[in-house]
């Protein structure tokens, strides 16, 4: 899992991070390979955004090294930092998307900013984006007159404007029913595969993300303690992965045990025969 | 003792640490409006939010305190038989004084309390962050427009509480007390020289650069409230913002003035 490792479009390696001396990652190690779909899964609170925040250069990591395409981004070399930016995208778990910019407007903000592009090349090109995502009919109106969906949409059409070739999407399904779960994960396959790019899923969403992604891997505790396939992430005998993957099955276990107890409570007390 | 001397010390560092902090964001923010794509656009956005949302108050607030210093001013210059001289003292209290501080603390109430919401709220909703991922220098982007508008809008908007000042004196001056109209402007004419304006537009300047940037600054990190989290920390940090910025016109004022007197 080399940095110079070419298959790695982005790739990891001995990642610490920690907070008034209490350590949140622990030497994370990964390599994403090119035009793939790659989750990182994990429990809530073992680091998964801190993660983030370290591969977005929102939070500088106290040790380990970040690659991109082989380029190693050090927090000096401002020009690796910057063609990092340009070549990737972040989807926010909330969308971030500019409440006070139409939908067009919130699209064409990249490459306004970012690009010397045309007026009109821009236009284009974002309406080309709000086409492919199905909301060109809502170029004019703003984030928080569209659903939930919508939004979600939005946000990885401005992802996506700039043909980035990795997008990263923090917990893009948090505090969605199943059915827009399954919708969200549809859709990062469906515009991965059309768009070619690279995709870094962080979810904790366990079933959508064996179907949908090429390889997953599993954090816990600021380090990761699995990385491979789905299939065979599914056959793992590795105690945390059976655990987080049959969290369900460990909760109706824990709830029948829970009835059967309430039920020979019931049988025994001299209530129950009254 | 000793527990004192550490609150004492720990107090010190903090302000020392936020005023090196406010100068660090106050150098980046100026440095970012060479950097800034499409900046005229935003800049006219600014001018417009800035100029549109303050006018009314600015109208209501200058008329008035142009008739209250007709009305103060007759009563005053009346016991020395010098009402001629009202002209003279409603302007030159008007250009050197009340119409650059208080058009700023109106400006401050209105414009500079909005945008330090507005970047709060963008600072709580990753909007901020999202612009850096991008690739977009935030500061840029969000402040250097509203400081190049501030520039604009701020004398623009003394220059009209003057106007309207003048107005209001005028009114209650002449119309009300019966001093002589031409007596009046005649004095007005007399009393204000080029310096008094220059003075007065430094002072508008300078008050809306150093309001916007204290305005930007609180609403920009919102997230370093300690006291509260969301929707608390945008409203405690708007709260801060207001009145430091307030507090820092009326202080910038006595030195600029110190200047010129």
């Amino acid at each position: 899992m080399g940095a110079a490792n070419t298959d790695f479009l982005l790739s990891v390696e001995d990642l610490h991070k920690g907070f008034d001396g209490r350590p949140v990652l622990k030497g994370v190690e990964l390599g994403v390979p090119r035009g793939s779909v790659f989750t990182v899964m994990g429990p809530s609170g073992t680091g998964k955004s801190v993660f983030l925040k370290c591969l977005a250069n929102v939070l500088q990591p106290d040790s380990g090294r970040i690659s991109f395409d082989g380029v190693h981004l050090s927090a000096r070399d401002h020009a690796a930092r910057a063609d990092f930016r340009r070549r990737c995208s972040f989807l926010f778990q909330s969308n971030a998307l500019f409440d006070s910019l139409t939908a067009l407007e919130n699209v064409a903000l990249p490459l306004e900013q970012t690009t010397s592009l045309s007026d009109r090349k821009i236009r284009e090109r974002s309406l080309e984006a709000l086409q492919q995502l199905e909301l060109d009919n809502f170029r004019d109106k703003y984030p928080g007159q569209l659903s939930g969906g919508m939004q979600k949409r939005l946000a990885l059409a401005r992802a996506i404007v700039t043909h980035p070739e990795l997008v990263i999407f923090d917990e893009p399904t948090a505090g969605l029913d199943p059915l827009r779960r399954n919708a969200v994960f549809e859709m990062i396959a469906k515009y991965q595969r059309r768009f070619s790019f690279t995709a870094l899923i962080v979810t904790h969403d366990v079933t959508e993300a064996l179907i949908a992604s090429d390889r997953v891997a599993l954090l816990n505790h600021g380090t990761i303690c699995f990385e491979g396939t789905p299939s065979e992430f599914s056959a793992s005998g590795h105690p945390v992965v059976s655990d987080f993957r049959d969290s369900s099955e460990a909760l109706g276990h824990s709830l029948a045990l829970i009835r059967s107890g309430e039920a020979s409570k019931k049988q025994t007390s001299p209530l129950a025969s009254t | 003792m000793t527990g004192m001397l550490h609150l004492l010390g720990r107090q010190t560092l903090g302000l020392v640490s936020g005023f090196g902090d406010f100068a660090l964001f106050s150098a980046r923010a100026f440095a970012s409006v060479m950097s800034p794509k499409r900046l005229g656009r935003r800049v006219i956005r600014a001018v417009y939010e800035q100029g549109t949302v303050c006018l009314p108050v600015i109208l209501i607030v200058g008329i008035f305190t142009g008739l209250v210093l007709g009305l103060q001013g007759y009563h005053v210059l009346k016991r020395f038989g010098s009402e001629s001289l009202l002209g003279a003292l409603v302007s030159l209290s008007l250009v050197r004084e009340m119409a650059p501080v208080l058009a700023s603390l109106m400006l401050v109430g209105q414009a500079g309390s909005a945008l330090a919401a507005e970047l709060g709220i963008q600072r709580n909703t990753e909007q901020i962050v999202a612009l850096e991922t991008m690739g977009v220098n935030s500061l840029g982007y969000l402040v250097a427009p509203r400081l190049l508008a501030a520039l604009l809008v701020f004398p623009i908007q003394t220059a009209l509480f003057v106007v309207l000042g003048l107005w209001g004196g005028a009114l209650s001056g002449s119309l009300l007390l019966g001093v002589d109209s031409g007596v009046y402007w005649s004095s007005v004419e007399q009393a204000v020289e080029a310096r008094d304006i220059r003075e007065c537009f430094i002072k508008a300047a300078a008050f809306g650069l150093l309001s916007i940037t204290i305005c930007a600054y609180q609403g920009y990190h919102a997230d370093r409230c300690r006291s509260a989290t969301g929707a608390r920390a945008v409203s405690a940090s708007t709260t801060r913002a207001v009145v430091l910025s307030s507090i820092m016109v009326l202080v910038a004022d006595y030195v600029i003035s110190s200047f010129f007197v």
